[in-house]
């Protein structure tokens, strides 16, 4: 059981504008391409011209990373506005974003920060999903995040939080392992027990990204940088949970140091070849 | 939900100064964990500085940029969560910026690479065909006025702005730059967004045909190759999307 969305249970990768004559109009065997929302909010020029071309070959998210959903104040209305005509223009299969906040009064700090689980961050943050569902006209799907720290004001737990938004505005989730496998790390906590009570059936897409490592005197802190290949246990966990759920729309996730399409092709092929091994299994 | 509210402002506040904020919690060194935020903030915009002004950067060495970049980053958040637009003041910082007071040429090279990126991303226009702006100007071309691409962007300087942004090129070979000022026309060409000089009557032409002048007064004053010079430059690159029968704005 899954969150449906319009993306097919194969892998993705983010698009890079340099990957553009190597994705179009050939055979890559991707089921959907990514892009960050932000990032096609000009008027027009090559970003739009490539993104066209590459929509009809291919399904495609549309990712927001700038909405602070998590935010305390009222969400930036202008930019809501931005991600509905982006939507429009485009009609993509998934449009997601992330728990976390990126602005505050009229600053915005172009990152992912962390927000407490309370009864009253629970509110306000299914309030302003609320809104962007209504605004967009679709359900979206929310990201788990990649965090660092927690809050002495949290009651509730991350997975806890994340269900319980899904239950009151009905919206999807949006599985990052890569990110349980980094919070879990930092937070000295089990990824697999962080798994074993994500509410998976409202899972609609996972990514998998890379991650640097740190050895602090601490124990290690595990960095989300976008900027490595998967590495072997966030496969292990991706198997485990595709092993549960089902094939699902997987993404290969590389921002920073973005290598050469093969590369990433090649990524995207061994969660491929997850993804088929579970199929196989569950056809016999 | 006034603690939460407090909560992400100290939080904010600690991105962009110093320390921790109160109430988080890390697995020991909390002021290093914490510092994976304050770092992310802080490379992510100096990057999409350095992405923006790759000539600035170059000319005045990375470990300088990036300090100049922490310096602005801290006087000019971004207010949009689109990257694309932030850096819209960084021109006029650098004017004010005494450590970079020696190179005086700096600020009109950032707005040549500003002027670039609100190239690559204006809005899209068919162009006239040489045909079609032969059909529409045959009539009474003194009393009609151009539509010039939303790509095209002029800038004037005091220095050698184009002979400086073309040497500082990836590849480019070093050559001695000329005395005096440059203009530069920039616009989109395909995927690229090429820098053009303009000698002084052609920019001044461009840049009255740009204010909506009709052809008569924009063009006053050239002989008729400069004139056809300047229009076939238009043509060529495809900048002019329109005409319109000329109508003064100011009268009644």
């Amino acid at each position: 059981m899954s969150f449906p969305t319009g993306l097919p249970p194969a892998t993705g990768i983010g698009f890079k504008r340099a990957h553009f004559d190597g994705l179009h109009a050939t055979r890559t065997g991707l089921g959907f391409i990514e892009i960050h929302a932000e990032n096609y909010m000009g008027a027009g020029g090559p970003p739009h011209a490539q993104l066209a071309a590459l929509r009809a070959d291919y399904a495609l998210s549309v990712h927001g990373v700038g909405l602070s959903i998590g935010g305390a104040g009222p969400l930036d209305a202008t930019h809501l506005a931005r991600l509905r005509t982006l939507c429009d223009r485009y009609q993509p299969d998934s449009f997601s974003e992330h728990l976390a906040w990126s602005s505050h009064d009229d600053a915005f700090l172009n990152d992912l920060l962390p927000l407490p689980y309370d009864d009253a961050t629970l509110a306000t943050v299914c309030a302003h999903i609320d809104q962007v569902q209504t605004a967009l006209g679709r359900p979206m799907l929310l990201e788990n995040p990649s965090t660092y720290l927690t809050f002495e004001a949290s009651t509730l737990a991350e997975t806890d939080f994340l269900a319980e938004i899904t239950r009151r505005t009905g919206c999807g989730l949006l599985l990052d392992i890569n990110n349980v496998f980094v919070s879990c790390t930092n937070h000295v906590a089990d990824p697999r027990a962080y798994l074993s009570v994500f509410p998976l059936h409202a899972v609609g897409e996972i990514h998998l990204g890379g991650h640097d490592a740190e050895d602090l005197p601490s124990g290690p802190l595990l960095i989300d940088s976008h900027a490595a290949p998967v590495a072997d246990p966030v496969w292990t966990l991706y198997a485990e949970t595709i092993a549960a759920t089902g094939p699902l729309p997987t993404l290969i996730e590389w921002d920073n140091d973005v290598p050469d399409l093969p590369v990433l092709l090649a990524e995207a092929r061994r969660a491929d070849a997850i993804l088929d091994g579970v199929r196989h299994a569950r056809a016999s | 939900m006034p603690a939460h509210r407090e909560l992400q402002a100290a939080f904010g506040a600690a991105l962009t100064g110093t320390g921790v904020p109160p109430g988080v919690i890390a697995t020991g060194d909390v002021a290093r964990r914490f510092a994976v935020y304050r770092n992310t903030v802080q490379h992510s915009l100096t990057d999409a500085l350095s992405q923006r002004f790759p000539v600035i950067r170059r000319l005045v060495g990375a470990r300088f940029f990036d300090a100049v970049a922490g310096v602005f980053i801290r006087a000019h958040p971004p207010r949009s969560p689109v990257i694309a637009v932030y850096g819209a003041a960084f021109a006029d910082f650098l004017d004010g910026f005494p450590p970079a007071r020696r190179l005086a040429y700096l600020p009109d090279v950032a707005r040549l690479e500003w002027a670039r990126g609100l190239a690559f991303h204006a809005a899209d226009a068919a162009a006239l065909t040489p045909a079609a702006f032969a059909d529409a100007t045959a009539h009474d071309p003194d009393r009609v006025a151009l539509t010039l691409h939303p790509c095209l962007h002029l800038l004037g300087s005091d220095y050698p702005v184009v002979s400086i942004w073309r040497a500082n090129q990836p590849g480019a070979d070093p050559a001695p730059l000329p005395a005096g000022g440059e203009a530069a026309l920039i616009f989109r060409d395909a995927g690229d967004v090429p820098v053009l000089p303009l000698d002084p009557p052609t920019f001044r032409m461009i840049g009255a045909l740009a204010a909506g002048k009709p052809m008569g007064a924009a063009l006053a004053h050239a002989d008729q190759d400069q004139i056809a010079r300047t229009l076939s430059t238009l043509l060529r690159h495809g900048l002019i999307v329109g005409t319109a029968p000329f109508q003064n704005t100011r009268f009644p």
